[in-house]
C-alpha cells in the first residue's frame, strides 16, 4: 500500500485524473447547499438569463436555476456511475470467473451468451426495456444499464482466470483440498485486484456514457434531473438556435471532464500496477 | 475457412434469434400494461379508448395463447410486416423504417470508415514519435470522452448558429425535393456534413488510442527485436508490426458498432436529420411501440449483417483463416 501511494503520487495522470475527479465529486456533495435554490425543476426567476449574479450559470426557458440543475444532475450522474457501472462489474466478474474457473459445459454457455450480447447494441436493449416502463428512476436506469453493459468485462475476466488458474500456487491449493469457492477467493481474486479495479473504472465511465445516451432520446428519469437530461430539454427548446450556451455547455462539459479523468486515472493505476509501463 | 464462418453464421442466427424473442417478450412482460398506457391518451374520450383497447389488443394477438402470439410474430417478421405506426398512422413501420434507412447510412457508413482509417493512421503516427505520443493521447482521451451528442449540439452551435455556415437542422431544405440536381446535391451535402464531422471526430479518438497501444505492444515483441538484431529497417519492422496490429482492430471495428450506431442515434436527433434515431426518438415521443419494436429490430439486423462483413473481412486479410491454420479468435 504504501509502495503503492508512492508510485500513486508520482504518477501524472494518476493525479491529475484523480483531481478532476474529486473536484466533480465535491461539486456535487456540497453544490446543493451552494445554489440559492432547493428544486432544480422549480420556476425562480426570468427565462433565457445569461449566467449572473443570482443565477451563476444563467436560467433555462422555463427560468429553471441552471446551475441547481446542474449539481443535481451531477449526483445523478455519479450515481449511476456507482451504481450500474458497480452493477455490470460484479456480474461480469462472476460470470467470468465462473466460466473460466469451471470449465466444460458451463464455459461453453457462458461465453455463448455472453457474445450473444456483445453482438447486440446495448442501447438497442436499454431502449427496448426503458421503452415499456411507465416510470423510470435513476436506480432503475443503473439496473438495466448495469445488466447490459456486463459482457466484455465477463470475456477479459474469463481470460484473465483462465491463465491465472494453471498457475503453481493454484495448483498447490488444489492439491491441499480447499473448496474451490475458496480458490477463486483467496487465490485467485487477489491476483486480479488491481485489474478488477480498472475494469470497474471503464465500466464507471460506460455507464455514465450510456446514461447520458439514454437520456437526450427521451429515456432519462421520469422524475428529477439528470446531466442528459438537461441536454435533451435544451435541444428541444430550441437553445442552439436561440444561442443560450449556457444550458448546454455545462453538463456536456462536466461529462466529458469526468468521463476522460476516469480515463487518465485508468492509465494512471495502469502504470503505478505495471512496473513495466512506468515512465523513465 | 469455411468452419470459421460457419461457426460465426451460427452465433449470429442464435443473436437474432434472442433479439427477436426479446423484441417479443418485452411488451408483453413489462409491469405494466403497455397498452393501457397508450390509451390513456384518449382518457378524455371513453368510448374511443374502448375502440381503440380492442384494436391494440387484436393488432398485438394479446388474445392468442402466449405460443401462438410467440409464433406469429416470427411469421408477422418474415412476411415484413411490423404493424402500423401510430405516431404517423397509417403507414405500415416498415415503409417508415425504410425511408429513413438510406438517411442514416449516408452519415452512418463513411463516418465508421473515414474514422477508423484516419483513427489508425494517426495512432501508428503517435506511436512512432515519442514527443507526438505525450502530446496527443490525452488529446485522444479526450476526444474519445466526448459524447456524441454533446459534440453534434457544439458544432451546430458554433457553425450553424454563430457562424451561420451551415443548416442545422433535416437533411435537406424545406423548399427542395429530392432529386439529381446539382443544386440538391450540394444543398443535401451542406445538412449532411456537420453530423457526420461530429460522428467521424469521436471515433477517431478511439482508433487511435487502440492502434498506438498495440504498435507499441508489436514493436516489443520477440519478432520485433529479432528483426532489430538482424539489422533490418526501421520502416519494415514497423510495416510488421502494422500488420500485426490492424487485426485486432478490425475485431475493434465490429465490437464498436453497437456504441457508434447508439452515437449515431443521439447525433440524429441534434440535427433532427431524419433517419432511424429521429424516428425512434419520435416513436419514444409518442409512445409508439411498433415503431420502437421494428426500430430496434433493424438496429440488430443491421448490426450482425455489418459483424458478418467484418468477419469476412478478417478472414481475408489473416492468412491464418484464410489458410485453415487456425487463428485467435476461431
Amino acid at each position: 500500500m504504501k509502495e503503492f501511494m508512492y508510485f500513486a503520487f508520482k504518477n501524472t495522470k494518476f493525479k491529475i485524473g484523480l483531481s478532476i475527479l474529486l473536484f466533480f465529486l465535491i461539486l456535487a456533495t456540497i453544490g446543493p447547499y451552494l445554489s440559492h435554490y432547493k428544486d432544480p425543476l422549480e420556476y425562480v426567476s426570468m427565462s433565457n438569463l445569461p449566467p449572473n449574479k443570482d443565477n451563476w450559470l444563467g436560467t433555462t426557458t422555463f427560468g429553471q436555476d441552471v446551475f441547481t440543475q446542474f449539481v443535481y444532475g451531477l449526483r445523478s450522474t455519479f450515481f449511476i456511475g456507482l451504481f450500474g457501472g458497480g452493477l455490470a462489474t460484479i456480474i461480469g466478474l462472476l460470470i467470468g470467473f465462473i466460466a473460466g474457473y469451471k470449465g466444460g459445459w458451463i464455459d461453453e454457455i457462458l461465453m455463448m451468451l455472453t457474445n450473444i450480447l456483445i453482438v447486440i447494441p446495448t442501447l438497442a436493449l436499454l431502449i427496448i426495456i426503458a421503452a415499456y416502463l411507465p416510470y423510470r428512476g435513476i436506480g432503475i436506469q443503473s439496473v438495466i444499464i448495469g445488466l447490459t453493459a456486463w459482457p466484455w468485462t465477463a470475456r477479459a475476466v474469463r481470460a484473465q482466470t483462465l491463465s491465472l488458474k494453471s498457475r503453481e500456487f493454484v495448483n498447490l491449493a488444489k492439491i491441499t483440498a480447499l473448496p474451490p469457492l475458496k480458490i477463486v477467493l483467496e487465490e485467485i481474486a487477489p491476483n486480479m485486484m488491481s485489474y478488477v479495479v480498472m475494469v470497474f473504472i471503464l465500466q464507471f465511465a460506460g455507464a455514465i456514457l450510456a446514461a447520458v445516451g439514454l437520456d437526450f432520446i427521451g429515456l432519462g428519469p421520469t422524475r428529477g434531473i439528470s446531466l442528459g437530461l438537461m441536454l435533451q430539454y435544451s435541444v428541444l427548446w430550441n437553445a442552439i438556435q436561440l444561442g443560450i450556451w449556457w444550458w448546454f455547455i455545462p453538463p456536456g462539459l462536466a461529462i466529458t471532464m469526468i468521463v476522460s479523468s476516469l480515463y487518465f486515472l485508468n492509465i494512471g493505476l495502469d502504470e503505478i500496477f505495471n512496473p513495466r509501463l512506468r515512465e523513465e | 475457412m469455411l468452419r470459421y464462418l460457419i461457426k460465426k453464421l451460427y452465433i449470429y442466427i442464435l443473436t437474432f434469434f434472442f433479439a427477436v424473442t426479446i423484441d417479443w417478450l418485452i411488451p408483453r412482460f413489462m409491469p405494466g400494461d403497455p397498452i393501457l398506457v397508450l390509451v390513456s391518451r384518449f382518457s378524455g374520450l371513453p368510448e374511443s379508448a374502448k375502440v381503440m383497447y380492442g384494436y391494440l389488443i387484436k393488432a398485438f394477438g394479446l388474445d392468442l395463447p402466449l405460443w401462438k402470439q410467440y409464433l406469429n410474430f416470427w411469421m408477422a417478421i418474415f412476411k415484413g410486416d411490423l404493424g402500423i405506426s401510430i405516431y404517423l398512422y397509417p403507414k405500415p413501420v416498415l415503409s417508415v423504417i425504410a425511408q429513413a434507412i438510406p438517411y442514416t447510412l449516408v452519415v452512418l457508413l463513411p463516418s465508421i470508415l473515414l474514422s477508423w482509417i484516419v483513427g489508425n493512421y494517426i495512432g501508428a503516427a503517435a506511436a512512432r514519435h515519442r514527443s507526438l505520443d505525450s502530446s496527443m493521447l490525452p488529446v485522444f482521451y479526450i476526444i474519445t470522452s466526448i459524447p456524441y451528442m454533446w459534440l453534434g449540439i457544439l458544432l451546430a452551435w458554433a457553425f450553424g448558429v454563430l457562424l451561420g455556415i451551415f443548416p442545422i437542422a433535416g437533411a435537406y431544405s424545406f423548399s427542395m425535393r429530392p432529386n439529381w440536381s446539382w443544386q440538391f446535391v450540394a444543398d443535401f451535402l451542406k445538412h449532411w456534413i456537420l453530423p457526420f464531422l461530429s460522428l467521424f471526430i469521436v471515433q477517431i479518438g478511439g482508433w487511435a488510442i487502440g492502434m498506438r497501444n498495440l504498435i507499441i505492444y508489436e514493436l516489443e515483441a520477440n519478432y520485433s527485436r529479432y528483426l532489430e538484431a538482424l539489422g533490418a529497417s526501421e520502416g519494415l519492422i514497423r510495416r510488421y508490426a502494422f500488420k500485426n496490429a490492424i487485426l485486432p482492430q478490425i475485431t475493434g471495428l465490429a465490437l464498436q458498432l453497437g456504441t457508434i450506431v447508439a452515437g449515431s442515434i443521439a447525433t440524429e436527433v441534434v440535427f433532427a436529420y431524419p433517419g432511424m434515431g429521429y424516428i425512434l426518438l419520435q416513436g419514444i415521443l409518442n409512445q409508439d411501440y411498433f415503431l420502437v419494436q421494428g426500430v430496434f429490430l433493424f438496429i440488430i439486423i443491421g448490426v450482425l449483417l455489418a459483424n458478418f462483413l467484418v468477419d469476412i473481412l478478417y478472414m481475408i486479410v489473416d492468412p491464418r483463416i484464410r489458410l485453415g491454420l487456425g487463428g485467435e479468435n476461431v
